[in-house]
């Protein structure tokens, strides 16, 4: 008979079931590597590049990338490296600013309402319900185009997607607020006398995280999304070398029709990373606070 | 029923008011004038003298009653907008914002329905598929390439897809409506071309957001396949066709249904945005020519009439939910 | 070696295997199971949480999903073993050979189609090519043979109670006359009068098809009086096997002497006489036999040596060092 060997237990360690868990977890991995690629081309960059060189009339005009230009320059003579290195950090800058405004106003406003219910969670949510069918980057053309374009900076960039962003963050919030308003270990704390605050800080906070980030992640994601949107509608900071812009330009100029190529596509691509670490990270994210998305092995 | 169609209808108007009154009030908060800056474009680029300028601009602030009180003003906004009555163009005077939108609607419908239907069904089956233990290992493979283009919005896809299949495979044209040269007779030969314009924007738009139903519905997939009468389902025997078609899909059905309304936003912007890429007569050129041009009644009407369009499609969606689950009927 | 009273049982079950593999290492959620069962006769299996009931369940229907998986052994049905059929053979065998009756039966019904849609098609998967009004007809006799309205038929489960939804369950369960029912806690989330009448529809229905029962579940006093054996499981083993009087009477397996003096009785009402210790997790089993850290007549061979299973007293199956001079 097969003795002792079923007591043969393997119990790795902790750090090796981390580290076979990101080899699982395939999306946060790759997003996360994305993301620093990302961040050490900005980073780089900016020690190579002349950011002046990110603006018009710097360097030779039309010329498809070379030794001297390795992404080439554009119709303006914009250098578009220093462009793309330039333009990515606004990116980040706006998509960050923007996502952790939004976060933080989605954070306060998803707890006041679920947190103390009655009138005030009505008049929030009734808030968040009609503005959620109002196509949210529509609007926020309403804001960019009356204002005089060359007021637009990259700030208000921000503050213009932030206005109208945060309702999803509210909700989802709210939402996982109520139902852990019903766990029991809350119930507890409330039965041995913690105050509402100590229940919020030493309670829900933590179990809340997760979502937390889950819901910053998806923030920036749409704030570079919208920005991104707008500028390609020709309604951002139009000097500013916004990967947005470039293909706006691109676009105005007929890049494709008269050969240029490399213009429209270099932004395009890089957005196509920015955007799709960000989706992955969110996937990953998912899954690690969704254990029944989970994978087993 | 009456009650909730009340209700529902209630709702619509109160989301058309809210819009419209952001978009009344956020022009009248910046300091800038539309309509001073627009004339004092033209005076610009036109060459009639500054005095008149000033004429001209009260004439127009007269005609438009922008010298009455502001509550005068904005009663008389909500009603006109209720009425559909957005004013008139600046730039095609005498056209009013209706006719721009009139005459661009029928181009951006079309390419809407068809992307729109094409890139649900698609992500949906695949997304379900991918979620599926049962379904075919290269059917999982063939939905891997498509989630990886969640990340990539329409519009950069059709950057992408301009580059490879315009410029350097030659195979579909770059931009505009039909080609040049092509006489617009309504002939067979002029209906090919104009679709040939049509067929990377379209691409572009189902590419770019097939990913994201791929994706949704995967989600929903597991979820459902935890459930009890999944389960249940396998130990009565059935066979995983028949579990996939009437458990699995079914119940998806209404989950699905309810994420396209709320994504119709999205949808239509990003429609509006490829439309303006390409150069499509549509909702998306005249949006962009409008912004180009400081045309501001078009762009508000175009932003009041796309909000109000999706906010209607989204009551209506409503009142199909009862006839995917019959748990709602009974409320 | 001769596990069972009958020589011709209707089921036969031998060395049952099965292995989840997760992250923090292999679970045998199933070791070397092996009972057998007569034809209308019912056997109630009990264990703690996690012991292995519903594990068993799922691989006799062959459901064990990854990361679980069956490692080996028979079931034998009428002699013909389920784990060598083809997916499809399987497939075909689940309800008309080998039915299971759900735990959660508030959530095993397809929310959105009507009742009748679930067991038509439960019918037609199975190859029978009847006309619809006979199908239909055949549907309509279950539910009244469970006490249901034949109204019930056109209703959704939304519009049904938690009795109604576990009788249809049932209906669906013997809508093939099966000759096993596993029934996995039919009863657990009903009310004492409604589980009464639960458990004697399925009693009734039984003895209609002549069917053997497998009775799953943690309430010995239910079991007491439905079930004419009781199987006691403990951490994936099968540790004894023995008619329902002999076990509330003279229970042999150390484990199972636990389990029934935890119960209540009027005689010493007020003492609560719960087992030491708490369930081992199957990660990490002890070794030995997995239950002499918790075991009042633990002996030394007990920690270092796998019991194995014999027969005692009869046709008592047991599991411990205690009996192997009695073998």
């Amino acid at each position: 008979m097969a003795d002792a060997t079923m007591t043969e237990v393997v119990r790795p360690s902790r750090l090796a079931l981390a580290l076979r868990y990101t080899k699982r977890n395939k999306s946060l991995a790759v997003g996360l590597a994305i993301l620093f690629f990302l961040i050490a081309f900005t980073a780089i960059g900016f020690m190579v590049i002349d950011p002046k060189h990110a603006y018009p009339l710097t360097a030779a005009a039309k010329k498809a990338p070379s030794l001297k230009y390795p992404l080439g320059t554009d119709f303006f003579g914009r250098d578009l490296l220093a462009a793309m290195v330039v333009g990515m950090w606004q990116t980040a800058a706006i998509g960050l600013l923007a996502g952790g405004i939004g976060t933080v106003i989605g954070v306060v406003l998803g707890f006041i309402s679920a947190y103390f219910g009655g009138w005030i969670d009505t008049i929030i949510k009734t808030v968040c319900q009609i503005l959620t069918p109002i196509p949210v980057l529509l609007i926020q053309v309403v804001v960019a185009g009356t204002l005089d374009k060359r007021d637009v900076t990259i700030f208000m960039m921000a503050l213009i997607i932030v206005v109208l962003s945060w309702m999803g963050t509210t909700l989802v919030v709210r939402s996982q607020v109520l139902t852990m308003k019903e766990r029991q270990f809350v119930a507890v704390a409330k039965l041995s006398g913690v105050g509402s605050m100590g229940i919020i800080f030493k309670e829900i906070m933590p179990n809340l995280l997760p979502f937390i980030a889950a819901a910053f992640v998806v923030q920036v994601f749409q704030a570079v999304f919208a920005s991104f949107y707008l500028a390609v509608l020709g309604l951002g900071p139009l000097r500013e070398p916004l990967l947005g812009n470039i293909i706006w330009s691109a676009q105005g100029q007929g890049a494709f029709f008269n050969g240029w190529w490399w213009w429209p596509i270099e932004p395009a691509i890089a957005m196509v990373l920015i955007l799709g670490s960000l989706a992955l990270i969110n996937m990953g994210l998912d899954e690690l606070a969704n254990p029944r998305v989970r994978k087993s092995e | 029923m009456l009650r909730l169609v009340i209700r529902r209808l209630l709702f619509l108007a109160l989301v058309i008011w809210s819009a419209s009154t952001i978009v009344f009030f956020i022009p009248r908060m910046s300091e800038t004038n539309a309509i001073r800056e627009r004339f004092a474009e033209l005076a610009r680029t036109g060459g009639f003298s500054p005095t008149d300028l000033e004429k001209i601009i009260e004439s127009y602030t007269k005609q438009f009653g922008l010298d009455r009180p502001l509550w005068d003003q904005y009663q008389d906004y909500i009603v006109s907008i209720f009425k559909l009555d957005f004013g008139f163009s600046l730039n095609r005077y005498p056209m009013t914002v209706t006719d721009v939108i009139m005459q661009a609607i029928p181009w951006t419908l079309s390419l809407l329905l068809v992307t729109t239907i094409i890139s649900f069904l698609i992500g949906n089956l695949l997304g379900a598929l991918s979620a599926w233990p049962k379904a075919p290992g290269w059917v999982r493979a063939f939905a891997t390439p498509f989630v990886l283009l969640t990340g990539v919005p329409p519009v950069i896809m059709g950057v992408l897809l301009l580059f490879f299949l315009g410029f350097r495979m030659k195979l579909l044209p770059l931009g505009g409506s039909y080609s040049i040269g092509v006489v617009p007779d309504g002939s067979w030969t002029f209906m090919l071309d104009v679709l040939k314009h049509q067929v990377l924007p379209a691409l572009s738009l189902i590419l770019g957001s097939v990913g994201g139903w791929v994706l949704s519905m995967r989600g929903m997939g597991i979820t459902i396949q935890g459930e009890d009468y999944v389960n249940f389902a396998e130990h009565k025997g059935l066979g995983a066709g028949a579990i996939f078609r009437d458990y699995y899909l079914r119940n998806t059905l209404l989950p699905q249904a309810t994420a396209l309304a709320l994504a119709l936003g999205t949808v239509v912007t990003s429609a509006i945005v490829v439309e303006g890429l390409f150069g499509l007569p549509g909702i998306g050129q005249a949006l962009n020519n409008a912004i180009r041009s400081n045309d501001f009644p078009v762009i508000y009407g175009i932003v009041l009439f796309i909000t109000g369009a999706v906010a209607t499609l989204m009551v209506l969606m409503e009142f199909v939910y009862p006839l995917l689950d019959p748990r709602i009927r009974n409320e | 070696m001769n596990m069972g009273q009958d020589q011709n049982p209707v089921l036969r079950v031998s060395n049952l295997e099965v292995t989840y593999y997760t992250d923090s290492g292999r679970a045998k959620a199933l070791d070397d199971v092996s009972f057998t069962l007569n034809a209308g006769e019912k056997l109630g299996m009990v264990g703690e949480s996690g012991s292995g009931k519903s594990t068993l369940a799922l691989a006799m229907m062959r459901m064990i999903k990854p990361p679980g998986r069956i490692e080996g052994g028979r079931v034998e049905i009428g002699g013909v073993d389920l784990m060598s059929l083809s997916e499809e053979d399987m497939r075909q065998a689940r309800l008309s050979k080998i039915a299971y009756i759900p735990q959660g039966a508030m959530n095993s019904l397809n929310p959105v189609t009507r009742i009748g849609a679930q067991l038509v098609d439960a019918i037609r998967s199975h190859g029978i090519k009847d006309s619809r009004a006979q199908v239909e007809e055949r549907c309509v006799n279950a539910l009244k043979s469970v006490d249901l309205d034949p109204a019930v038929f056109r209703m959704y489960p939304h519009e049904l109670s938690g009795g109604m939804k576990q009788r249809v369950c049932i209906a669906i369960g013997i809508l093939l006359q099966p000759s096993v029912i596993i029934a996995d806690e039919p009863t657990s989330a009903l009310d004492v009068v409604t589980q009464r009448q639960v458990m004697e529809t399925i009693d009734r229905v039984k003895d209609q098809i002549n069917a053997a029962v497998i009775l799953i579940g943690h309430d010995m006093g239910l079991m007491a009086q439905f079930v004419d054996r009781v199987a006691v499981m403990y951490s994936g083993r099968l540790v004894e096997v023995s008619t329902v009087r002999e076990m509330f009477t003279k229970p042999v397996h150390p484990y199972a002497a636990a389990l029934i003096s935890s119960l209540p009785n009027l005689e010493n009402k007020g003492v609560f006489q719960g087992i030491p210790g708490l369930a081992p997790s199957l990660l990490r089993l002890p070794g030995g036999c997995s239950f002499h850290p918790r075991c009042a007549k633990v002996m030394d061979i007990c920690k270092t040596t796998r019991p194995t299973t014999r027969m005692v007293q009869g046709n008592r199956l047991v599991t411990c060092h205690l009996y192997n001079e009695e073998a």
